[in-house]
């Protein structure tokens, strides 16, 4: 059979390869749109990844500390969410635009105030001590939310609906198969990110976080109150972590006191991803994190490996860059 | 229903009770029975674990008001194992060694019946699980026992129905690839559903707990299944149900006795209408059995029992029948005694105790419809 093809002349036989590489337009459409939604979902989690990750790597430039409870800020503002949403729904209707944006700005100004109590009581008595100590503290905080919050009076430990905030719409684009929250999860990043880059850079208060940043002691001798900007610092962050919150707990529809744990563990990898300390970093880490997770859980054979894979790519990623894709070299001063 | 009956069955009870308390008094060693329960009260599998418990203890409490067994009460020690990873073994552990109890009963959950077993069968102590399907659970050892039917054969029904009623040719499988109930489940449904001549579109897997499936779900879409058979625990099917609306993936999905869960309407409402799974019974069989269960739960807890509820009911009598039997509690005799229960009438079935300490006996097909467990179909062995 072999020999009577390539006794043939050599066009047909190029052509005929040609189609097997390539199959018709109406078999590689579906791959094609397959592909694409992987995208689009990929896009929507590294969405959340980025908000939480940016809260990391801002505590860590003005703090020097990975702070762990971090994520179980995010299941708050989750749960915020959910406890707010009936209340609100009493003035305005939900699902609906308007009642959404107000459970969404209360639950982030209750997360940010959260974050502050948090640095106030378990992290500001310890600013001295070696970093050492903070860290642990912070896991201690984790455990200490993630635990209470289990207990009958408190959330529960079993799963809970996050309730419908936007009116459901599912709009098809030759193929692909789009919802609301999609769209509104990556808007709502890429304003919240702008409005956040707009802080830092722009404002006198971003100015100062910079300063602080840069070297404590010599801000606090331009006159810079320390202590103020942290808690900004902290609340700032715990904010993003609420929006992501929220816009978790409509993406994925289940919430529970445990929640953060996975999710922080990611926005953790997706900070030094990007290189911690550095805000845009945080984001495209978050980004590259969610795209490579999905891809790789819609991949028979390989799908109980995704959490495998996103952090084996962070290893191979921090040994050729080991300060991250955008982090910079830090020189230790002596 | 009559709200006095419950007062009156508890007056006749300690009637009874009394007539045997004067009569009884042969055996010494303490006058109560020791039973340890180990259950997932709170956590993951939380309502599984409470609906056990409760039909369990309230086996218990008739047997009780009915005069216990050997003229001895039966004390319930029951303990809380989070639903999570290494807590059943600590806690079989301290049930046998620090409280002495004659017999364990538990869990749902095959993983972590799996991690107690080991322990029972080494301290002698006879174990019956109410619901762990993974054949996997009673091979630990001759003390190791369950009232429910197995996975090859639960597994056999679903690709039986999926082949039979969904007339489904090409199916696809999402297992919880952390659960060893799960991955049982999903290869004897494959082994059956090949012989029936149906192909396998795409097997994907996930991590129990995990909250997105929209990845897998994608490559289902895109592999064109004509149904999903997802063979986990209600908490991420009810999630998997969701994500699959929004895809707009537009194939019913059917899976086994995870889903059964009032959390599953909870929290998929219409996402999980018009779904299959299989599972041990229904409060909807109109067997005395069964309507005198539901009527006398319904009095203690206020609500309709699920599956979970009947086969913890079920467990307690069949040990208490077993206890009666051997006349001791003695570990080696009390364990023939369970191994040779047979055509015992229970709330779930009339069933026997195979060779292998299993359970033969029939399962039923529910669907969901509007927001209830509906009754579709039993299978027999």
């Amino acid at each position: 059979m072999g020999s009577s093809v390539s006794s043939k002349p050599s066009l047909p036989d190029s052509s005929a390869r040609f189609r097997h590489h390539l199959p018709p337009n109406d078999l590689r459409r579906p791959l094609v749109n397959e592909i694409s939604q992987q995208l689009v979902n990929g896009l929507a989690l590294g969405a959340v990844y980025a908000l939480i990750a940016i809260g990391y790597t801002m505590v860590y430039g003005v703090l020097r500390f990975i702070n762990f409870a971090h994520g179980d800020v995010f299941m708050l503002g989750s749960f915020a969410g959910y406890y707010l949403a009936p209340r609100v729904a009493q003035w305005f209707p939900l699902p609906g635009w308007a009642g959404w944006t107000l459970v969404m700005v209360l639950s982030m100004v209750i997360c940010a105030a959260i974050g502050i109590l948090i640095e106030l009581l378990a992290y500001r008595p310890l600013r001295d001590r070696p970093k050492l100590t903070v860290l642990i503290t912070a896991i201690g905080v984790s455990l200490l939310i993630e635990y209470t919050c289990q207990h009958k009076a408190v959330f529960g430990a079993s799963q809970k609906a996050f309730p419908d905030l936007l009116p459901a719409g599912v709009f098809k684009l030759g193929g692909l198969s789009f919802n609301t929250t999609q769209f509104v999860v990556l808007g709502v990043t890429v304003v919240l990110l702008a409005a956040l880059t707009f802080i830092v850079k722009k404002t006198r208060i971003g100015m100062a976080m910079r300063a602080v940043s840069h070297n404590a002691s010599a801000a606090s001798l331009m006159g810079i109150s320390n202590t103020f900007i942290i808690s900004f610092t902290f609340g700032l962050g715990s904010a993003l972590a609420g929006a992501g919150g929220i816009l978790y707990g409509m993406t994925y529809t289940g919430i529970d006191p445990l929640m953060g744990v996975n999710v922080g563990l990611k926005a953790f990898v997706a900070a030094v991803l990007g290189g911690i300390g550095n805000l845009p970093g945080a984001a495209l880490g978050g980004m590259v994190l969610g795209v490579v997770e999905t891809f790789a859980g819609g991949m028979s054979g390989v799908s109980t490996y995704r959490d495998g894979i996103a952090f084996a790519i962070l290893i191979i990623i921090l040994i050729f860059k080991p300060t991250g894709l955008l982090g910079s070299k830090q020189i230790e001063k002596v | 229903m009559n709200p006095r009956l419950p007062l009156i069955s508890a007056i006749a009870g300690s009637a009874a009770l009394l007539a045997l308390g004067l009569s009884g008094c042969k055996s010494g060693g303490g006058d109560t029975i020791k039973v340890g329960e180990f259950a997932s009260l709170t956590g993951k599998e939380a309502t599984f674990g409470t609906s056990s418990h409760e039909g369990t203890l309230l086996a218990i409490e008739e047997i009780n008001a009915k005069g216990g067994v050997l003229g001895k009460k039966i004390e319930l020690l029951t303990e809380d194992n989070q639903s999570k990873a290494g807590e059943p073994a600590n806690i079989v552990n301290k049930l046998i060694s620090r409280d002495g109890v004659v017999a364990i009963l538990g869990e749902v959950a095959s993983s972590r019946s799996l991690e107690a077993a080991p322990i029972a069968q080494a301290a002698g102590i006879p174990m019956i699980s109410p619901a762990s399907t993974n054949p996997k659970v009673t091979e630990v050892g001759d003390y190791i026992f369950r009232i429910c039917f197995i996975d090859p054969f639960q597994g056999t029904v679903m690709a039986n129905f999926a082949t039979k009623t969904l007339k489904a040719g090409k199916v696809a499988i999402l297992t919880d690839a952390k659960s060893d109930y799960s991955k049982g489940l999903a290869k004897y449904f494959k082994e059956q559903f090949a012989k029936n001549g149906g192909t396998l579109a795409s097997e994907l897997d996930y991590n129990g707990g995990d909250k997105d499936f929209k990845a897998q779900l994608t490559t289902i879409k895109g592999a064109g299944a004509d149904a999903v058979f997802v063979p986990g625990y209600y908490n991420d099917v009810a999630l998997i149900a969701i994500q699959a609306k929004e895809l707009g993936l537009g194939v019913p999905l059917f899976g086994g006795d995870g889903w059964e869960s009032e959390n599953l309407l909870q929290v998929g409402k219409d996402a999980v209408e018009g779904n299959y799974f299989s599972t041990h019974c229904s409060p909807e069989d109109a067997s005395p059995k069964m309507t005198a269960f539901v009527a006398a739960y319904k009095a203690k807890y206020n609500k309709t029992p699920d599956a979970m509820a009947a086969l913890g009911y079920d467990s307690a009598y069949v040990l208490a029948d077993a206890i009666q039997r051997a006349g001791t509690t003695e570990g080696a005799k009390l364990r023939d005694a369970i191994a040779a229960t047979k055509d015992f009438e229970g709330v779930t079935g009339k069933f026997s105790l195979d060779a292998k300490r299993d359970a033969v006996k029939s399962a039923a097909i529910l669907q969901i419809k509007d927001g209830k467990f509906r009754f579709l179909e039993t299978i027999a062995p």
